[in-house]
């Protein structure tokens, strides 16, 4: 069964796990609210002997699994209206993306092409197309083998958000890169 | 729309029989006539009292008949059904002339009246005149012979004369709608195929909604559709024969296979395959199976649509840098662009079945329409605007157009329109619903 992660709730937990490692987590100016920071130990007042030090918890995503590649490196990129090349940011994430999948070379993948519902469903099948095709191609120069890679156009049919406004367009208009199989 | 109803609403064979009534010859011109093409229609005050029966149950039937019909004619715009409570001439026989100073008084212009008998065999016979109150003359009398369960056929029949003997042209009621159904939230939207009569009755399920299905459309010459279904990992063409409920691929093509439409003679489907993310035009002879590539360009090449006599195709390309309507000979060749330049953007082009008109969706200034121009392109008309008007098909005589709309944040409903751009309203379809087709009349 393909393993996607799409919810908010998802990036939601992703974050605070990051927070709780320390990671150094860069705010995005669209996403999810603020996660307060974890509770942290109260500073001990002088001359009294230190508490036992905390042992190591082993958390976080288990590497190699859907939630690994969701954290280190993103499941989606973003369009401009009715484009199809691969933005800055973008680029940003798919070399992180093609670093992890040549970390795992057992992982194949499917690359799902999005649209806001700003254009006719026909059309739109046509350029998400295009789009999983901008991924495909941007991975694929990046070192991972074409034959790990599927794509497929879900046109305006799969959107993530339901609004009706620009910035609701602008998270519909996406590559989203699916781990199909060979994930932990 | 019940689930447990799917497959259980197939076209029932319709063994009809059509007789002219004897009585008084038509005349050759009515003076009561509606002219539709011009500016400014006042709808026709036409009377059509319940159908007469010497039983209940034909008089149940005949009150049924009469509804419909009144319905049918008032939803195209042309027609102004009266009250039945305003006649003053009841229980009207239809071997005999009607008072046309009763009808004169309450301003009828035309007058239907019929009869329900149910022959010895079971068949019910239909007989039906159409009259012209103010000459005091008979337009037409007939006769349908139908199996019993044929009712609304019949009806939808009737209607088809009367809209053709008073506008002059071609009916539209004796058809039905295949569309999709849709259910579910925007991020989790559930698509059926589904079907309907052209006035809402008889909906049933083709599809059960465990994958997505889009862009239905009906063949010219029979009962058999074609659609595209979405699957997580696939985008294909089906074929479907709604009499017999058998389905097939047109082929398992490499990508994403999408925007199916029959040629007019019913052999062939034009339709798109991406590949690598370059979408063209190609053409499969259902009988051979061969395909045939009409486009060949790195563009987006997509929504073909035959013009009725089969030699040219419509098709929707961004070549020239943003979606616009292009036509082509049907082998491919002599392309070229008909919208016009600096207006917006057009989509899914659809030919008329008379030729005259493509239909088109076009985008200008964060607004849809659904707008109709010729052939080369002049004569642009714009006849909706809403957040989201989509996906015209016409009815079979040219003249209606039915689309589908997405208020913001609302659900998909279907919607027709006039191509006068007059008589938008809701199709009579209670639900959510998107790319409608519209039959050809049936047989």
């Amino acid at each position: 069964m393909p393993l996607t992660l799409r919810s908010a709730v998802n990036s939601v937990v992703v974050l605070a796990a990051l927070l709780a490692l320390g990671a150094c987590a860069t705010p995005k100016p669209e996403g999810p609210a603020p996660v307060p920071p974890p509770p942290t130990a109260p500073t001990p007042p002088p001359a009294r002997p230190l508490p036992p030090a905390q042992p190591p918890i082993a958390r976080g995503p288990i590497p190699g699994s859907v939630e690994d590649f969701v954290v280190s490196a993103g499941d989606r990129i973003y369009f401009d209206f009715d484009q199809y090349s691969v933005r800055p940011d973008g680029r940003l994430v798919l070399d992180l993306q093609a670093a992890w999948l040549n970390r795992y070379p057992g992982v194949q993948v499917r690359i799902e092409g999005n649209c806001d519902e700003r254009g006719t469903r026909e059309y739109n099948l046509a350029l998400g197309a295009r789009r999983a095709e901008s991924v495909r191609a941007y991975l694929v120069s990046r070192g991972v083998n074409a034959s790990r890679i599927t794509t497929i156009s879900y046109g305006k049919e799969r959107p993530i958000d339901s609004g009706t406004n620009e910035d609701a367009w602008a998270k519909n208009r996406n590559g989203h890169t699916t781990l199909v199989s060979g994930a932990r | 729309m019940r689930p447990g109803s799917l497959f259980a609403a197939l076209i029932l064979p319709f063994a009809l029989a059509l007789a002219v009534l004897s009585g008084s010859a038509s005349p050759a011109t009515a003076a009561v006539e509606v002219n539709i093409n011009q500016g400014n229609v006042e709808p026709l005050p036409i009377a059509i009292p319940p159908f007469a029966g010497r039983d209940q149950r034909s008089q149940n039937v005949g009150a049924q008949l009469a509804q419909v019909i009144s319905s049918n004619l008032q939803r195209s715009g042309f027609f102004r059904p009266l009250d039945p409570n305003s006649f003053i001439e009841r229980n009207l026989d239809v071997s005999v002339q009607p008072k046309f100073e009763d009808w004169k008084v309450i301003n009828a212009q035309a007058l239907v009246n019929g009869s329900v008998t149910t022959e010895a065999d079971g068949r019910l016979r239909v007989d039906f005149r159409i009259w012209d109150v103010y000459n005091g003359q008979q337009l037409q009398g007939l006769q349908f012979l139908s199996t019993p369960e044929n009712w609304r056929r019949i009806a939808h029949k009737i209607s088809d004369v009367v809209y053709k003997r008073l506008t002059g042209e071609e009916g539209y009621f004796d058809t039905r709608i295949v569309f999709v159904a849709e259910s579910g939230p925007k991020t989790a939207r559930v698509k059926r195929l589904a079907i309907m009569d052209q006035d809402g009755a008889n909906p049933s399920y083709l599809t059960d909604g465990s994958y997505m299905v889009m862009t239905p459309r009906f063949s010219t010459t029979d009962q058999e559709i074609t659609y595209m279904a979405l699957r997580a990992d696939s985008a294909r063409v089906y074929l479907f024969n709604i009499e017999t409920a058998r389905q097939e691929t047109i082929g398992d093509f490499p990508g994403v296979v999408f925007a199916p439409r029959f040629s007019p003679d019913g052999a062939k489907v034009a339709f798109s395959v991406d590949r690598a993310g370059n979408s063209d035009v190609y053409l499969m002879d259902l009988r051979s199976r061969q395909s045939t590539r009409l486009t060949n360009d790195p563009s987006i090449d997509t929504s073909p649509s035959f013009s009725p006599d089969g030699t040219r195709i419509a098709f929707n390309s961004d070549r020239g840098g943003s979606p616009q309507l292009y036509v082509m000979n049907a082998d491919g060749s002599g392309a070229r662009r008909i919208s016009p330049p600096g207006s917006g953007r057009y989509t899914t082009p659809v030919w008329s079945p008379k030729g005259d008109f493509i239909a088109f969706t076009k985008q200008t200034g964060g607004q849809f329409h659904i707008g109709v121009m010729r052939p080369d392109g002049s004569d642009e008309r714009i006849l909706t605007t809403s957040y989201l008007d989509e996906g015209p098909t016409w009815a079979p005589n040219g003249r209606v157009l039915m689309f589908f709309r997405e208020t913001e944040g609302g659900a998909s409903r279907l919607w027709t329109v006039d191509i006068s751009g007059r008589n938008a309203q809701l199709a009579p379809y209670p639900s959510a619903g998107s790319d409608p087709a519209w039959s050809p009349l049936l047989k």
